[in-house]
């Protein structure tokens, strides 16, 4: 288990080196000069330009220009941006936002994904198992910015519930209808791969045991069902996590979040790169991480699974 | 000018004749309540800052709505778009329109307690047009004596040479003479020049901008105008709050501004219409479409005019457009009319001027070539010798400009027989760029808001040889001419009527044409019971009342 843990940490370098440069050389290719559309319908003065173009070295080459990046960050400095403010800031106030609406949408997915999931597997062909299977497919159907907006001017404008938009203190009571939002079309894959997964093992040997034992209901299917079945839910799950909080620049855009997706979306379109592979490499470390995690929670679930 | 770094650009209406709020009318409004307005707060839309907020180094409206209201200038502009008057001058004389004597109002203060001076201004000003400060605003300084002394050009633009080192950091021309007086030499007489220093750029810093690094001051800037800064938590809000010693007449009422800074201008109607904010503008293009927001807001809805036009420029060092009788010929082809009610639901006025009527100065209805006149153009075309080839309209798609440039392009492909299409590049710093370059190879759309109040600033710049906007280098000696002994004339009106015969040159030859002229919606909650609206359509601070 030790000498798993660390193999897969090790890997970490070389995936971690390999998708920053990857990012660094993408956004450094996009076309247009980051100054060019800086001042309007009139070209910036040479100075301004000349000033801005030594002070962050872009007229170097982009292995330069990344080498120095890497250097930096080593030594925990992300840079500045344009504007000259610090990336770190930056991620410090930008990253908790984005973390606290993707675990609220993690959650809400989980709870209801899987509560709709379970229910539906165990009853297959029955009203609640139709029920779930329309309703999921709506969810799937609709595009998150349809449903972001439906709901912020249904709860927020029609009936006055909630505040339309997030205040800066971000109270997680705010947060539910953007979290909902973000999470929905999840939850719609995880109410269904959760299903599957169910009505197959409903089916297994080992609850058939179970039930002939005279188990009461409630522990065949909580414990031993239930058990068996997350595997697929769980990875759906551990993955899902960087794709929400890569995902959520449109939920974030409608409900005034400030989070991580508005600051990549501004880097891109400024040719910053230093600015989107720093919120990048965070996000790929949260990816890489939950992967981990997600490997390791088998051997907790299905004891057969085992690492050496 | 600034750049409007919104999704839409500046979406506007521009039906109202005045610039005071139609809604609020200042002629039956009912005024505020002294109390509440008196420990007041309201919250107004904002968009994040590009820059530490440096007025000299401000180039966008984010940061620029923010410094306007942090700092009062020499004149300033009234609402209405009439000619500029003193702010925190006593008095601006010359006798030649070269040498300026230029006294400041005694005891008015920096918001940190230290005195407006003199020194203050010449002390700001040298330090942005000098050029190792890479200062965005640095041009506006040229007209000063000795500007050449302080900013160098880089040799040979992005090539391996570095500008050299200018020989001196302070210019010949500014003159403290005491605590309240200072004297500015010009390079050649500009009877414009007192209407220029309403501009950010020419605002004062105190003695502490000298001590720190200027993206410091940035993120705690000092100013001296009607309200102070407070706090700035990046892509939140930033905070304001009345400056208590203040004396200049533009004093605010209310006590308290937040500018919340969003990412969406529908997120900010929504809040809006749920009153979690006091003012927004421009009204977002998606509350526009069939004039929903008149049914949301009410009388709580206002259109403004801004004085801003839109235009396709043509790139004159392109052979196929150095015929003005081709570039007329596409103008007339242009239904302007159908544009404005069929694209912007009647909300933009079709362009019959050059210069944009709300300026001072500017001859209205002097766009011969704006008339829509099919067989006129069938002819000009004709005498031009045809057009061979594709004629591609070009626009930046990252902003709402494609149902328009496609209008213009069938409308010259059905009227002329011309194989017309618009084509979107990509982002606006790529637009710019090829722009920049002089790499465009057909007509494109380009928009030009006045940074002052004044028609030169409609012809110098855009129609002048060598003029910072003159993208698609168009010259001609008689304009220079007219542009040049209009700039140098004695008075203000005579400099008018010397622009006012370099426009009619200008008409004949057609060097881009205007299409439309911007206006602005803009909405307020049940809170604010009088407001008006400044020239550039944003809120006067020193007008509310709630």
């Amino acid at each position: 288990m030790g000498r798993y843990l660390v193999r897969r940490l090790l890997q970490l370098v070389p995936v971690f080196l390999g998708t920053t440069f990857l990012i660094y050389w993408l956004v450094w290719s996009v076309p247009g000069d980051p100054f060019a559309g800086k001042c309007g319908e009139k070209p910036c003065p040479d100075a301004y330009v000349a000033t801005m173009t030594a002070k962050y070295h872009l007229d170097e080459n982009v292995f330069v220009q990344y080498a120095m990046y890497m250097k930096n960050l080593l030594q925990g400095d992300f840079g500045t941006t344009y504007s000259g403010l610090s990336i770190n800031d930056i991620i410090a106030t930008a990253y908790p936002n984005t973390l606290k609406l993707a675990v609220v949408a993690l959650t809400i997915e989980a709870v209801i994904g899987l509560t709709a999931g379970v229910l539906s597997g165990l009853r297959r062909n029955g009203f609640l198992d139709n029920l779930v299977l329309v309703s999921t497919l709506f969810l799937i159907a609709l595009p998150v910015f349809v449903v972001g907006f439906v709901l912020q001017w249904l709860f927020g404008v029609q009936w006055g519930i909630v505040r339309p938009t997030v205040s800066s203190a971000m109270p997680f009571s705010e947060l539910i209808i953007p979290g909902f939002v973000l999470g929905s079309a999840s939850m719609a894959y995880i109410a269904r791969v959760a299903r599957t997964s169910i009505a197959e093992n409903r089916r297994a040997d080992y609850v058939r045991t179970a039930i002939a034992k005279g188990l009461p209901m409630r522990r065949v299917v909580g414990v031993h069902l239930l058990r068996n079945s997350l595997i697929p839910v769980v990875t759906l799950l551990g993955t899902d996590l960087g794709a929400l909080m890569g995902g959520a620049i449109v939920t974030e855009g409608i409900f005034g979040i400030n989070g991580i997706g508005r600051q990549v979306y501004r880097s891109i379109v400024t040719k910053e790169s230093a600015t989107v592979v720093s919120i990048v490499v965070v996000l790929v470390l949260v990816y890489l991480l939950m992967n981990l995690l997600v490997d390791l929670l088998y051997a907790a679930l299905d004891p057969r699974i085992r690492y050496e | 000018m600034r750049v409007s770094k919104r999704a839409s650009g500046a979406i506007a209406a521009g039906m109202a004749a005045a610039l005071v709020v139609s809604g609020c009318s200042n002629s039956d409004s009912k005024n505020g309540d002294a109390a509440a307005t008196q420990d007041g707060a309201i919250v107004i839309n904002g968009v994040q800052p590009e820059n530490p907020l440096v007025p000299a180094n401000t180039t966008e409206t984010g940061g620029g709505k923010i410094i306007d209201n942090l700092w009062t200038g020499l004149v300033e502009y009234p609402n209405d778009g009439s000619a500029p008057r003193n702010a925190l001058a006593e008095s601006i004389d010359t006798t030649d329109s070269k040498v300026f004597t230029i006294k400041i109002k005694a005891g008015t203060k920096f918001h940190d307690g230290t005195e407006v001076k003199a020194k203050n201004f010449v002390d700001a000003w040298n330090w942005a047009a000098h050029s190792p400060n890479g200062a965005a605003n640095s041009s506006f300084f040229a007209d000063i004596a000795g500007y050449g002394d302080v900013a160098t050009q880089d040799p040979d633009d992005d090539g391996p040479q570095k500008a050299p080192a200018p020989k001196a950091d302070k210019m010949s021309g500014l003159k403290v003479i005491d605590d309240q007086t200072f004297e500015v030499t010009l390079g050649a007489p500009t009877a414009v020049f007192p209407t220029k220093l309403g501009y950010s750029a020419f605002m004062p810093l105190p003695d502490a901008f000298f001590t720190q690094k200027p993206e410091e001051f940035g993120k705690k800037p000092i100013g001296n105008g009607p309200v102070k800064f407070v706090s700035w938590e990046d892509n939140v809000a930033i905070k304001l709050t009345r400056f208590d010693d203040y004396t200049l007449r533009d004093k605010v009422k209310i006590k308290d501004v937040t500018v919340k800074l969003y990412q969406n201008e529908d997120a900010a109607y929504v809040d809006l219409l749920s009153g979690n904010l006091d003012y927004l503008e421009p009204i977002p293009t998606s509350a526009l479409a069939g004039d929903k927001y008149k049914t949301d807001l009410g009388d709580r809805a206002l259109s403004t005019v801004v004085p801003a036009t839109a235009f396709i420029a043509f790139p004159i060092y392109d052979k196929r457009f150095a015929n003005p009788k081709l570039r007329k010929a596409v103008s007339l082809s242009v239904n302007r009319q159908e544009i404005s009610d069929k694209i912007f639901f009647g909300t933009r006025k079709p362009a019959d001027s050059w210069a944009n009527p709300l300026t001072p100065g500017a001859p209205q209805g002097n766009c011969t070539a704006c008339k829509f006149d099919v067989a006129q153009a069938k002819q000009l075309l004709q005498e031009a010798g045809g057009f061979q080839g594709e004629m591609v309209f070009y626009y930046n798609a990252d902003s709402s400009h494609k149902d328009w440039m496609e209008a213009v392009a069938q409308q010259v492909k059905t009227n002329l027989g011309i194989a017309a299409r618009a084509e979107g590049v990509p982002t606006f710093a790529v637009f710019r760029q090829n722009i920049n370059a002089r790499k465009m190879n057909g007509p494109y759309r380009a928009a030009w808001q006045q940074d002052y109040p004044d028609v030169e600033n409609w012809v110098n710049p855009l129609y002048v040889k060598g003029g910072s906007s003159n993208d698609g280098l168009y010259s001609n000696p008689q304009v220079d001419a007219l542009a040049k002994e209009a700039s140098g004339a004695p008075s203000l009106e005579a400099s008018h009527a010397k622009f006012a015969e370099a426009l009619k040159i200008v008409d004949e030859d057609v060097p881009s044409i205007p299409v439309y002229f911007y206006g602005l919606q803009v909405g307020h909650s049940e809170k604010i019971k009088k407001l008006e609206v400044t020239n550039v359509g944003e809120i006067d601070l020193s007008s509310v009342e709630l």
